[in-house]
């Protein structure tokens, strides 16, 4: 009797335990990435790979589409009911995200290391109405970027510190005859107009939204796109700038026919390489300038974080997938490509090593990240801000009517 | 065998490929006729009635009007350049020559060329700093600088339409070149006979025989060009300062971009709406055509 109540005991205990899941079991999880240059294809799928050798129980299919199709996927996969357990997300999206119910509220998960180890700035990437989305994972501004030589020829001794300074520095390249236009923008009808854009407003203090309405009419956001049309009009800004997407920047600054040139942090080791470029070693690269009484230096927040979609059914293991991505150990591998989003690694001399200079305008420059506004409503917004820029561009319209019609066509 | 049992059979045998067209094409027709009438998002909610709102809002907004003078401008002027350039091409294929046959296989890879590909190629060629455009003009002496065709609204859709014709004329040359191939020998060596010039003979022997497949040609490109989205998003993206957005672009970015499944479903059936209209005025054309020849 007590025997076969013995036997079954132990086989309930072996059932169970077989029935239990066993240590290993295989969990798959679907990953959105984009395609790009810096923190590339290549190198997703060996961070994916040393995630998987730590973690064996989990596997990660990993799929890539260009930042232009990125958001349509992502919500398109939300509208057909999911497919992905981690998404890679722009800083523009999470105020849609989180009203649509795309991306999970991961605040809870947050640690005490992450909140304290992660620069302050970086976390605007994922945050919306006080609640956090995800991990800030490719920590991005534009720099200006300038040309050594061509500034030494032109008597130039320091780069500019103001924008003002930056107009008088081109006009003195162009007068000697260095250059016929100094500098080179990306304000093509895209995002990369916005970008540029939206770094000028915050040197000159301005707001996109305030109280839910656009304010951007007027002062700061006026300024800043008077100041665009000026640089064009005075034939400062290579006309061709409002065509260009930042590739079309680094292709000119590369062939050594822009003397400054505002780009992202991935321009400064591609613009040093030897191999496609006519300046390595040439390269300087410093926070883009400030404004007389009003800031210092400017910069917008062009960062991207990693993301749970509110479908995945695996959102433990999508977040410790998130967590080992965006680990201080993961970022300071892949440093020279896109550097981390771990306040301590700017003192860390591995990661700083032979890009000391572009360290050192991080420094500044990150801590001074602007975000786009954000709102549910962006990509109305920007589109027809693209529209106001390029009208002014183009002298369709005068700045302060091209900025009226856009508030009225943005949607708030 | 009754014809009634004729009927009855024909029907059966068509009727899996009619629940298969009603799958595909009918319900989601239907569907979107439902959406285009209520505020849904492309995510979420499933949105509430609203009558005809969205059709008011786009019809009576001043977007809806400039993209369709830009859409048919674009329609107008590239089907006739390549109705056109094709007929020429066609004749010219159609002369005896010394490598004639390699002429005629080069001439389908602009138009067997995947869209985004021949887009891609002229935006290089378009490029405002190293572009062949540009080196070409300026070596020949008809330009003193480089332009920026993509960045100008006066050059933009000239050059759009001029990339679409470099795709799209080869479709109308095989068309006309087959139907140039059934005109009997005889008759045109007959009117040459009766003195006949180059023009008359054009006019009064060959049109008769292009009529037809001309207007087949004509019906295809035109409903193409109508919706093109492909070869301007690729190139402009809409711009500059959306002086190339078409119709099909605002379609995209509406439901899209800005998430308005419903207003997005209204204005793609207004452009369906208007190339029916249009594929329906040609059938009638054709028709006509054909009954006066």
């Amino acid at each position: 009797m007590l025997k076969s109540i013995q036997t079954a005991l132990l086989s309930a205990t072996l059932l169970g335990a077989a029935l239990a899941s066993p240590a290993h079991a295989e969990t798959k999880i679907n990953a959105l990435f984009m395609a790009q240059a810096a923190y590339s294809e290549a190198d997703v799928r060996a961070m994916t790979e040393a995630f998987t050798k730590a973690n064996p129980d989990v596997t990660v299919n990993l799929e890539f589409v260009p930042y232009e199709g990125l958001h349509d996927k992502t919500v398109l996969a939300q509208g057909s009911g999911g497919g992905y357990d981690v998404v890679l997300f722009d800083v523009i999206w999470p105020a849609e995200y989180a009203t649509n119910k795309v991306l999970l509220d991961v605040s809870d998960k947050i640690t005490g290391d992450m909140k304290t180890g992660v620069l302050p700035g970086a976390w605007t990437t994922v945050e919306y109405q006080g609640k956090r989305y995800g991990m800030p994972w490719i920590l991005d501004t534009k720099y200006l970027f300038y040309n050594k030589e061509i500034l030494e020829k032109a008597g130039i001794k320091t780069p500019p510190k103001t924008w003002g300074e930056l107009a008088e520095q081109a006009k003195v390249i162009k007068d000697k005859g260095l250059l016929a236009t100094p500098i080179a923008w990306s304000w093509s009808q895209a995002e990369a107009a916005i970008c540029d854009y939206t770094t000028l407003v915050s040197a000159y203090g301005g707001s996109f939204i305030k109280d839910g309405k656009p304010v951007f009419q007027t002062g700061g956001g006026l300024d800043a796109l008077n100041y665009m049309v000026d640089s064009y009009k005075s034939g400062l800004t290579n006309p061709n700038s409002k065509e260009f997407l930042e590739e079309d920047v680094r292709r000119v600054f590369q062939n050594g026919e822009a003397a400054f040139a505002l780009n992202w942090t991935y321009m400064y080791n591609m613009a040093n390489d030897p191999k496609d470029s006519k300046v390595a070693g040439k390269v300087g690269v410093v926070p883009a300038p400030g404004i007389d009484g009003k800031s210092t230096v400017s910069a917008v927040n062009g960062s991207m974080g990693l993301g749970i979609t509110s479908t995945s059914k695996h959102p433990d293991e999508a977040w410790k997938y998130i967590t080992f991505m965006t680990s201080q150990q993961t970022q300071n591998q892949y440093a020279k490509l896109s550097l981390p989003i771990w306040a301590s690694s700017y003192t860390d001399p591995a990661v700083s090593k032979g890009q000391e200079e572009l360290i050192a305008a991080a420094k500044q420059s990150l801590a001074a990240m602007y975000p786009r506004p954000t709102t549910p409503k962006y990509q109305e917004l920007s589109t027809a801000l693209q529209q106001a820029v390029q009208e002014s561009l183009l002298g369709q319209s005068k700045p302060e009517d091209a900025l009226k019609t856009a508030a009225e066509n943005s949607g708030l | 065998m009754t014809s009634n049992w004729i009927t009855t059979r024909a029907w059966l045998l068509m009727l899996p490929l009619l629940i298969v067209m009603i799958a595909i094409i009918g319900w989601p027709l239907v569907d979107t006729v439902r959406l285009s009438f209520t505020d849904a998002k492309l995510v979420g909610t499933e949105g509430n009635f609203v009558g005809i709102d969205n059709y008011v809002k786009i019809l009576s907004g001043s977007n809806f009007q400039r993209t369709l003078i830009t859409t048919t401008m674009f329609a107008v002027l590239s089907v006739a350049a390549e109705m056109v350039i094709g007929v020429l091409a066609a004749l010219l294929l159609n002369q005896q020559f010394y490598g004639r046959s390699v002429l005629r296989a080069l001439m389908i890879l602009p138009w067997a060329l995947p869209t985004v590909v021949n887009a891609t190629l002229w935006r290089l060629i378009y490029n405002p700093e190293y572009g062949a455009l540009n080196a070409a003009l300026t070596q020949i002496g008809l330009l003193d600088t480089y332009r920026s065709w993509l960045g100008e609204p006066g050059t933009a859709l000239t050059a759009l339409i001029v990339a679409d014709c470099w795709k799209n004329f080869p479709l109308v040359a095989l068309i006309a070149l087959a139907a140039l191939q059934a005109v009997p020998r005889d008759i045109t060596a007959a009117s040459m006979v009766d003195g006949a010039g180059a023009w008359s003979r054009f006019r009064f022997v060959i049109m008769p025989y292009l009529a037809g497949p001309l207007m087949v040609a004509l019906v295809l490109r035109t409903i193409e060009a109508f919706k093109v989205f492909d070869i301007i998003w690729v190139m402009t993206r809409g711009g500059p300062a959306n002086s190339t957005r078409t119709l099909s672009i605002l379609v995209y970015q509406e439901a899209f971009s800005f998430q308005r499944a419903g207003s997005g479903a209204s204005l793609a059936l207004i452009v369906t709406l208007l190339v029916t209209v249009l594929a329906v005025a040609y059938a009638a054309l054709i028709r006509k055509s054909a009954g006066a020849s």
